[in-house]
């Protein structure tokens, strides 16, 4: 039995070790992170979700958004993120306290989302790009999200919300498209995605 | 170790009954594994079609690329690799062991367990019930049932480990033994600080990619390690060149494969320690590659015309170059400057498909040719579609890695570092000065190519990359053609190996060792 101990000793000691250096001393590093207030606005940075805008994370993951987009800024000497304004500043861990799961991303197919809220306020244009990206983004290799929206006949007045579609993209006469609650709820989420606050690091002041 | 060992006359008997026992349960993992292979390849092809086209099945819900890609994923990792792997380490195990099959049963029941596992995890996914953690997608109930199952499979193996009737413990057995501990602690781990009790943002993603890099590092590669150390010197007839190589090659590996993983994080949102702790343990890394590259190659050495004949070693020592050839690139992929132009490209693609399939895959289709046969007591009917086996798998996974590797280049340089794109460089200054004037760019670092166009650039290279998908799903299809015809014996019958062609005297020396050993079984 002596060789099967020796091998068993020895893959416990590695692994343990990998799993106290690589999980245990990050999770205490970072497990006291908070959001700071920003006296002068009143406001929380980060702020949590709101139930809307978890409702449109959980449609985000649902659909695997996150498999072509990231949602960090990179810093130190890789440059490019900041330049192509993809924020203003690099992302800091203080950012993502309130995310579960995290969708940092691996793949930028797409560009990055991190302040996707800060570059496109408009929920119309959102909308729009869901429904189907070339009619905002000619040329985008993202799927249409049609399943997210709803064609029916006009009741009377059109809907206040329905999609302002025209040429090829536009329904038959006396039809129209409005979001359903999940792609709301998607959209809520995209404007909140904002990192443009400034973090106050300890020894700042 | 218990029983007295076997005296060696005794040996072909023993052998043959220990093939008979290992039939029902290995077979049940490989066919198993074969349906969950075809099934991810199809959804591997679906996903790269939309990926150039997509309006592709772009209306329904269920098939949108957000899902079908994880479904891909988790489908030929857990759905045909592990499996895979289980069939042939339990086959391993007997053999080296000189032990049979002990409580089939269990292991029948680790099949069903593991393939409702995966079959409700799937639908899952394509439902929109992923949990959004890269390969970790599936919910907890279907992850439980993977556990279960990985849980008996592991017992089941060190109780076989422990009645061995053979006193060497052969270095296949190191990492079968190390794999199967090591899988099912990562596994729990995971399952709990990401899902039952999860820790705070970006831990997740630290502990995220662990578990990702881990995954292949604690769980695929020792597997196909395994199989490469037993296959080489088996089907050569001699043994592996140095065995303080192998015993290096296991324990760096164990030292420092469990550090890697956070190195998929550079420059994002972690503290800078972690990185480069990671990055340390990925350069680390060449030492247990080399030695077992070295140890591979000498053990092969004179005896690469056997590659010519041999289905079994070709495939294997593919792998095995494979992963030498991967494990380089990762350990380059995690220094930061090789990392900035190539993090979230295709390239990275390439790089795992050069580790799961390249490596792991062509090498458990070794290990299956070898295996196979002695199980059903029948060998392969037709070389014809071993040899379309090979030119779909091997052609199709170069052709892939090629058009990644490049385009990802491309795709990350044009995102990154240069100040205009490669298709406007080589249009205004022909292809060399074009490539030039594109290289001087990459001081710039202003972001300037616009994204549309880098997406545009990419897309010959995906058109490509969906083209050695096809490549590779004929190459599976006609492996499947020849495992239902073994199981079903269908076909001639043969005696003796299949081999790729008839030949000299090598092919003679081959067929005459393998036949020895085919009497046996």
């Amino acid at each position: 039995m002596n060789t099967a101990i020796r091998i068993f000793i020895g893959v416990f000691l590695t692994f343990a070790t990998a799993w106290i250096g690589l999980v245990l001393v990050p999770h205490w590093q970072l497990k006291d992170l908070q959001s700071q207030k920003d006296e002068a606005l009143g406001t929380l940075n980060p702020a949590p979700y709101t139930g809307l805008e978890a409702d449109g994370r959980r449609v985000y993951i649902d659909l695997g958004c996150t498999y072509c987009h990231t949602q960090q800024v990179r810093g130190g000497f890789y440059n490019a993120d900041l330049e192509r304004g993809w924020g203003s500043r690099r992302s800091h861990p203080l950012d993502y306290i309130y995310d579960e799961p995290q969708l940092l991303g691996t793949m930028r197919t797409g560009p990055d989302l991190a302040n996707i809220g800060v570059r496109q306020p408009s929920e119309e244009w959102h909308h729009l790009h869901f429904y189907d990206p070339q009619i905002t983004s000619p040329g985008s290799i993202m799927p249409p999200h049609r399943f997210l929206y709803e064609k029916r006949r006009i009741q009377g007045q059109p809907s206040a919300d329905a999609l302002p579609l025209t040429g090829e993209f536009a329904p038959e006469e006396g039809y129209e498209v409005v979001p359903t609650y999940r792609a709301k709820a998607l959209v809520a989420y995209m404007k909140r995605l904002d990192q443009s606050y400034d973090i106050v690091e300890e020894g700042d002041q | 170790m218990n029983a007295p060992p076997i005296p060696p006359e005794k040996l072909p008997e023993i052998r043959s009954e220990i093939d008979r026992s290992c039939s029902m349960p290995c077979l049940a993992w490989f066919a198993s594994s074969m349906f969950w292979l075809i099934v991810g390849t199809i959804f591997a092809i679906i996903a790269s079609i939309k990926m150039h086209n997509p309006e592709f099945l772009g209306d329904t819900a269920w098939l949108t690329f957000g899902r079908v890609r994880p479904a891909h994923l988790n489908v030929v990792a857990f759905g045909w690799g592990v499996p895979v792997a289980f069939g042939v380490l339990l086959w391993l195990q007997c053999r080296l062991c000189r032990v049979k099959m002990v409580w089939p049963g269990v292991i029948l029941a680790a099949v069903v367990i593991w393939n409702i596992g995966i079959t409700v995890g799937t639908i899952a996914i394509l439902a929109g019930k992923s949990l959004g953690i890269e390969w970790l997608e599936f919910p907890t109930y279907a992850a439980f049932l993977l556990f279960l199952s990985f849980a008996l499979v592991a017992v089941w193996s060190m109780m076989t480990f422990a009645q061995r009737r053979q006193d060497h413990v052969y270095v296949s057995q190191w990492y079968i033994f190390a794999g199967l501990f090591w899988f099912p602690w990562l596994y729990v781990t995971v399952q709990v600080l990401l899902i039952l009790l999860p820790v705070k943002g970006v831990t997740q993603a630290a502990i995220t990619w662990w578990f990702g890099h881990n995954a292949l590092g604690l769980w695929f590669t020792p597997c196909a390690l395994a199989a490469g150390y037993y296959f080489i010197p088996k089907v050569i007839g001699r043994p592996i060149y140095s065995y303080y190589l192998s015993l290096l090659g296991f324990w760096t590996l164990a030292i420092f494969y469990n550090w890697a993983g956070i190195h998929h994080l550079i420059a994002g949102p972690m503290p800078a320690w972690l990185v480069t702790t990671s990055i340390v343990g990925s350069m680390m890394m060449i030492i247990p590659v080399a030695a077992v590259a070295i140890n591979h190659h000498m053990t092969m050495r004179g005896n690469f015309k056997l590659l010519k004949y041999s289905p079994t070693l070709r495939f294997v020592v593919f792998g095995a170059m494979a992963y030498t050839l991967t494990s380089l690139q990762g350990s380059l992929m995690s220094l930061r400057a090789y990392n900035e132009p190539t993090h979230f490209t295709h390239h990275t693609i390439g790089h795992a498909h050069l580790g799961l399939y390249a490596f792991f895959t062509m090498t458990m289709f070794g290990a299956m040719y070898y295996i196979v046969p002695r199980l059903t007591g029948r060998e392969w009917a037709s070389s014809r579609l071993i040899r379309i086996h090979w030119w779909g798998s091997a052609g199709g996974i170069i052709f892939m890695f090629l058009v990644l590797t490049i385009g990802g280049f491309i795709q990350g340089f044009e995102m990154n570092q240069a100040s205009e794109s490669f298709e406007s460089a080589i249009d205004k200054h022909g292809f060399f000065g074009g490539l030039k004037q594109w290289f001087a760019g990459f001081q710039d670092r202003n972001g300037a190519v616009p994204f549309m166009e880098i997406v545009k650039g990419t897309i010959p290279y995906l058109i490509a990359r969906s083209v050695s998908g096809v490549m590779i799903l004929v190459g599976h299809l006609a492996f499947l053609a020849l495992m239902v015809m073994n199981i079903h014996a269908w076909g001639r019958k043969r005696f003796g190996p299949t081999l790729f062609q008839r030949g000299d005297k090598t092919y003679t020396r081959l067929m005459t060792d393998e036949l020895e050993e085919a009497k046996e079984a």
